[in-house]
């Protein structure tokens, strides 16, 4: 077995509001080898917060600790902002749920592409822009030369998410983090993003986090998932295996999801024990 | 019940003008649950709110209990026919208790015995009186759309219309709402059109559905037609296959396993 790319032994979250302390996470622990993790949970299970804290984007007055948070051996908790900031984007990067929101809308499609890899790499505008070029190609658009020239308002959600997965693989990562990359998109096309996104991982050998709430999607994704509730990882199982979950949690999520197959009616429903968030 | 002839709608003139529906068309007899499925910009939601009134009817008849609709809807019309948002965050106002949502439609039209009928209605949707007196922060999501589907009932209507209610709610919760409008389907005998991306809950909730694209009708079919994989067109067939999870095509490179 290799080294872990990333470790993250009992990661916590802590929001210190006016009204209390509300721990968004409560004792993380999981390895990441090259491969595709999903985390999952509905809202509220603390999973994006995971997502955040590993790449130091815990909003504040948000706390983060832990006995140990190292991206390939470097300690993230303990890194300088100047080590911490070549490192995302640069060697780990994340990719947000809405591409409404998370491209720069003053800038074109091209430019944001050139300024994520100039901020990583050493080169010159032309090879920046070769580079983003290729990367708008390798994300199956079917005119980069016409997208690199566009806005994000003047493209579609698809168009969009997949500029932003271009601009996020840009720089080679390690590591990618998928935080609902396609919550925001369509089924038919979210199943495009999501094979373009499966075939570049493959390629370049990354490891990958996808964190979503949709169970059925992340097994059918990746080879491990991470069940979260209340802020705790509850099961972990390999994505082949869930259909022996032995978590109540896991077992309610996926029943009270309705399906085509068979018609079950009342849709079985969750009943939250409180002890699963002990 | 509800009798859509040629519907058209159009947003937009000359160089803006876009027809959002084109010659859609469908019957919806009394007590029936119909649904409409379809990517976003299908149209499928702006069939939705043309029938409410929300959105203009350029072409076409919109027929409710055999009557044309006039524009703008009568009271009559919404005591007949209400609607249930996507967003239970953006569909109720956030500085108004449960209990001023709910008694505003009660005084619009006129209605008596405001108290009991509150009461009543908060009953129907499973919540208990304690949660009259609240805000919309203080409720979580399906407690919100709880409320929300109160609001559409209080003024026993015939016809609900619901423009994806579930999507913006956690599984497990979208589960104790499609229970709920199951249940109070039968116990009303309500009829309902669904409006919805998610084939299940359609196929569920729904006897029959239209399945939209750019604005126009892929097909009509039945949900045990779908359940059963008959007669379907390929758009239908790939929405189909997008709603079973992701496949890995086999003849891409398998995945090198490291680590």
């Amino acid at each position: 077995m290799m080294k872990p790319l990333l470790e993250v032994e009992d990661l916590r979250v802590r929001f210190h509001l006016r009204t209390g302390i509300v721990e968004a996470v409560r004792g993380v622990s999981f390895q990441l080898g090259r491969e595709r993790l999903g985390i999952v949970g509905e809202s509220g299970s603390g999973k994006s917060q995971t997502g955040r804290a590993i790449l130091g984007l815990t909003p504040p007055p948000g706390e983060v600790t832990a006995k140990r948070l190292a991206f390939d051996g470097i300690d993230l908790l303990t890194a300088s902002r100047r080590t911490l900031r070549t490192l995302r984007g640069g060697r780990v990067s994340m990719v947000m749920q809405d591409p409404k929101y998370s491209l720069n809308p003053v800038m074109t499609i091209g430019e944001q592409i050139i300024e994520a890899y100039q901020a990583h790499a050493k080169a010159s505008r032309a090879e920046a822009r070769d580079k983003a070029l290729a990367m708008l190609e390798a994300v199956k658009m079917r005119d980069p030369g016409r997208v690199f020239s566009l806005y994000p308002h003047e493209v579609s959600g698809g168009m969009g998410q997949r500029a932003m997965i271009a601009m996020m693989l840009v720089t080679d990562p390690d590591l990618l983090i998928a935080d609902e990359p396609t919550s925001a998109l369509d089924v038919t096309v979210s199943m495009e993003v999501l094979r373009i996104l499966d075939e570049l991982v493959a390629e370049r050998g990354m490891g990958l986090i996808f964190i979503s709430h949709d169970l059925k999607l992340v097994s059918s994704f990746c080879d491990r998932v991470l069940v979260m509730y209340a802020g705790r990882v509850v099961e972990e199982l390999e994505a082949r295996n869930l259909r022996e979950a032995k978590h109540p949690y896991t077992q309610g999520l996926m029943r009270c999801l309705p399906t085509l197959a068979d018609d079950i009616r009342p849709l079985p429903t969750l009943n939250r024990d409180p002890s699963w968030a002990l | 019940m509800l009798d859509i002839q040629n519907l058209k709608v159009v947003f937009g003139t000359g160089r803006l003008r876009v027809e959002a529906v084109k010659n859609v068309g469908f019957t919806v007899k009394q007590g029936e649950a119909y649904g409409l499925v379809g990517e976003s910009g299908s149209g499928k939601s702006t069939v939705l709110r043309a029938v409410c009134g929300l959105a203009p009817i350029t072409g076409g008849r919109v027929l409710v209990d055999g009557k044309e609709v006039t524009t703008p809807r009568s009271k009559d019309f919404y005591r007949t026919v209400q609607m249930v948002f996507q967003d239970p965050y953006a569909s109720l106002h956030p500085r108004h208790t449960v209990d001023r949502t709910l008694s505003e439609p009660l005084a619009i039209h006129g209605e008596k015995d405001a108290e009991a009928r509150i009461l009543q209605a908060l009953k129907e949707v499973g919540l208990g009186p304690s949660f009259r007196f609240r805000y919309p922060h203080q409720l979580s999501g399906g407690q919100r759309q709880r409320i929300a589907i109160a609001r559409a009932l209080i003024l026993r209507p015939k016809v609900l219309l619901l423009d994806e209610p579930t999507s913006a709610l956690d599984a497990s919760v979208q589960a104790e709402i499609l229970n709920l409008l199951d249940d109070l389907r039968r116990r009303m005998g309500l009829t309902y059109i669904l409006v919805s991306h998610d084939l299940a809950v359609v196929a569920h909730l729904c006897e029959r559905l239209l399945v939209m694209r750019h604005g126009e009708a892929v097909e009509e079919t039945a949900a045990d037609a779908l359940r059963s994989g008959k007669a379907m067109s390929e758009y239908t067939q790939s929405l189909i296959q997008a709603s079973q999870g992701f496949t890995r095509n086999p003849s891409q490179p398998t995945y090198a396993k490291v680590g």
